[in-house]
């Protein structure tokens, strides 16, 4: 390709390569266009108009919908497109539910923010009423849909069907009448929604939030009767730090302990360390399976929304599902049932377990009828960041603490667990141990990272000892359906699969700080989470100290004992739809 | 919205979505087949097409079906009766005509269909027949020249054919 490949935007010479769109052009340009609508991971949609862009002898265009083409010359802020701008704010104004100040969304939302870049100080039309408010429903543990605020930009619904594969969201009748809903009018409770979040990490407003954990974590701190223990997830590690202007992917841990302090947790764990505990379990059945050669392939079982996607849509394969607990899952009860043992003063019925994690599906695993009364209250990261805010915490100037013991510790297996392949590659590390008695040379296994759209299946085939076990990771349940499909056609001839049903795995969590606007932040936290693997000490699970200590003094010294199978097993039920029955 | 109560045969949704070979892009045409069975699209029916069809969902059929003025998500009368509304009719009286229907019927307005579940009433926008204006449609049957008078007694002639 030689042709010339430039364009003008306001005068100044762009080149452009493979870009799908000017949004992208002028964005790589360092200029930028508002929109609520696209979002580089999803596909280009054209609803908001807000990216219009006027082209010499075009007219007025979409820039996220408009390839590139040589020679185009382009303006990004001409009188007749800010008036387009404007207005299309005024009219989503004029129907939205403007209670700016009170709205969790505030600071965060796309809509207040270009309202104010855009000088809208009045709307020059009659405005929604409060009698004409849409029923808000908060009735599942996740996610609070608030149609009122909906300026049907239509992320959700994208992210729902090409992320997840299944829309739960779309849009019903039409003109102004158009809304975005469940399956006729339902609550998201009472259709198969898995509670990723992802609708609500890509929507611009309001109308899809986090349902707030966040009183009734302080009540329980401030109830002097109770020993209230934290435990921090992977991925949040990397994320968090955002909210306070630190960079994407900067590792965090040791200011979060301290923040975690500072807010009055009485002790501090790590759901590192449990993702530690989680490998050698789930190594351990999965050697018991390979040695068997029975209910292959192994399904991970760390993303809830995973799981509630096995139960609602293809039950008939939940004995491939590993029984392992997720690490939050695990850590709890672990919590709940030994800390009285180490800890003077602590009784288990007094212990309540916080949990902070990258994740909305986290709530509903923490209430699932099998797990129930373990982990107490889950905290996604954006959660957490209000909290400290909250408290008049400066984050940034925190100095560095370390978590409690005997929980602890944890090996750079365990932090990888926030990227998609890191569950994958740390089982690895520690099945080849398991079955050869020896330590893997290359603990990188790299063709299992990347989080980026183009890595969302990963196979990787590795040889213990004569063995050649294939691993597969995909992330998004659109993909895991596609290895779902193998299975069921007798094709697959992976032995474990991995899942994560974010795009990118936890680091891309529907909890975390926002970022669907810039798809390479995903990438950055991933990148700072295999940093730290790098860097620890152990780099095996196997190798923890602390699970050693905690396998030999409360675990009956092995994996797959009998009280581990108690506290650190679980069991699914068949939510298969038709039914379309409430969680 | 409720969805009623009619049981949906499985096997009679299956024998529709196969003759559509199963495809997303006959979407249409399914729906238009399965309310001509059972005179409006159930609730179950629209979740087990979503689930049947790869590449679809219940939300999506439910957009679908809420998107075009053709399917109703409640059951139609034995009778249908669409009232053309179109500028030829209503200036020649299709108001009085409807409300002659909704008086006779015991309809509220914007009721589809009766208590009875004998007749559902609609009205469209101009079916072509400016001619005969006010032009009523009873089950693919028109009825040119309307009057509340004659109405009444089309629909007098139609309870009483049920009995």
């Amino acid at each position: 390709m030689t042709d010339n490949k430039t364009l003008f935007i306001d005068g100044m010479e762009v080149e452009f390569s493979d870009e799908p769109n000017l949004l992208e052009v002028i964005r790589k340009a360092d200029l930028n266009v508002p929109t609520f609508c696209y979002r580089p991971d999803l596909t280009s949609f054209g609803a908001c108009r807000m990216c219009v862009v006027e082209i010499e002898g075009r007219g007025i265009q979409s820039s996220c919908t408009m390839p590139p083409e040589a020679g185009l010359k382009i303006h990004l802020n001409t009188d007749r497109v800010r008036k387009i701008r404007k207005t299309v704010l005024e009219l989503l104004l004029a129907n939205h539910k403007c209670e700016c100040l009170t709205c969790d969304k505030s600071g965060n939302c796309e809509l207040q923010k270009y309202a104010m870049e855009y000088g809208i100080t009045d709307i020059r039309f009659p405005k929604l009423e409060k009698e004409d408010y849409l029923p808000v429903d908060d009735y599942n543990p996740s996610i609070v849909r608030d149609p009122s605020k909906c300026i049907l930009c239509g992320a959700c619904v994208r992210a729902c069907s090409e992320f997840q594969g299944h829309s739960v969201l779309g849009f019903v009748n039409r003109g102004s009448n158009t809304r975005i809903e469940p399956m006729n009018g339902r609550f998201l409770s009472q259709v198969d929604c898995v509670f990723c979040g992802q609708c609500q990490a890509v929507c611009p407003t309001g109308a899809l939030t986090i349902k707030s954990s966040i009183d009734a974590v302080w009540e329980k701190i401030n109830d002097s009767t109770k020993k209230v223990v934290v435990q921090i997830a992977p991925s949040v590690r990397v994320a968090l730090g955002e909210e306070f202007n630190l960079e994407p992917g900067e590792n965090t841990i040791g200011k979060i302990y301290a923040a975690a302090r500072r807010l009055g947790f009485n002790l501090i764990f790590d759901t590192n360390f449990s993702a530690d505990l989680t490998i050698m379990e789930e190594a351990n059945e999965f050697v018991q399976r390979l040695t068997k050669g029975e209910k292959l392939p192994l399904f991970t079982s760390c993303c809830p929304a995973w799981v509630r996607y096995l139960e609602t849509q293809h039950p008939e394969l939940l004995s491939h599902l590993s029984t392992c607990k997720s690490p939050q899952g695990m850590l709890s009860p672990v919590l709940k049932e030994f800390l009285p043992k180490y800890y003077e003063g602590y009784k288990k019925e007094d212990i309540v377990v916080v949990s902070i994690m990258p994740c909305t599906a986290k709530k509903y695993e923490a209430i699932r009828e099998q797990l129930i009364n373990q982990t107490d209250f889950v905290l996604t990261t954006k959660e957490f960041a209000k909290m400290i805010k909250a408290a008049g915490i400066d984050f940034r100037k925190l100095k560095e603490e370390e978590a409690n013991s005997p929980f602890g510790q944890y090996t750079g297996a365990a932090t990888i667990f926030g990227a998609s392949g890191g569950v994958a590659e740390a089982a690895v590390r520690t099945a080849y141990n398991m079955v050869t008695g020896e330590e893997l040379s290359n603990v990188d296994i790299k063709t299992l990272r990347g989080v980026d759209a183009k890595s969302r299946t990963k196979d990787l085939v590795v040889d213990i000892k004569g063995t050649s076990v294939k691993v597969r990771v995909v992330s998004t349940l659109k993909e895991a359906e596609k290895s779902l499909k193998e299975i069921k056609a007798g094709i697959s001839d992976f032995h474990i699969l991995e899942v994560m049903a974010c795009p990118g795995g936890c680091v891309n969590g529907g909890g975390q700080p926002i970022s669907c606007s810039d798809s390479s932040i995903k990438e950055k936290r991933a990148e700072g989470l295999y940093e730290e693997d790098r860097n620890l000490e152990f780099r095996r699970s196997h190798q923890n100290p602390d699970i050693i200590k905690l396998y030999n003094e409360c675990l009956g010294g092995k994996p797959g004992s009998e009280i581990a199978h108690h506290l650190l097993h679980t069991t699914y039920s068949d939510k298969f739809k038709g039914s379309y029955k409430d969680i | 919205m409720s969805a009623g109560s009619t049981v949906i045969s499985t096997a009679k949704l299956d024998e529709i979505i196969q003759s559509f070979d199963s495809k997303k892009s006959n979407l249409i045409a399914i729906l238009q087949k399965v309310q001509e069975v059972y005179r409006y699209l159930p609730e179950d029916a629209m979740i087990y097409i979503g689930e049947k069809i790869d590449g679809l969902s219940p939300a999506t059929v439910f957009g679908v079906a809420t998107f075009y003025a053709q399917f109703s998500l409640e059951p139609k009368g034995k009778y249908e009766i669409k009232v053309c509304d179109g500028t030829a009719c209503h200036v020649r009286g299709s108001m009085p005509v409807l409300n002659a229907i909704r008086a006779k019927l015991n309809m509220k307005d914007k009721q589809l269909t009766s208590e009875n579940g004998l007749f559902s009433l609609e009205t469209v926008s101009c079916l072509g027949a400016c001619g005969l204006a006010p032009v009523v449609v009873i089950n693919d049957k028109v009825y040119p020249q309307m009057t509340s008078d004659a109405i009444t007694i089309i629909l007098d002639t139609l309870i009483k054919e049920d009995k």
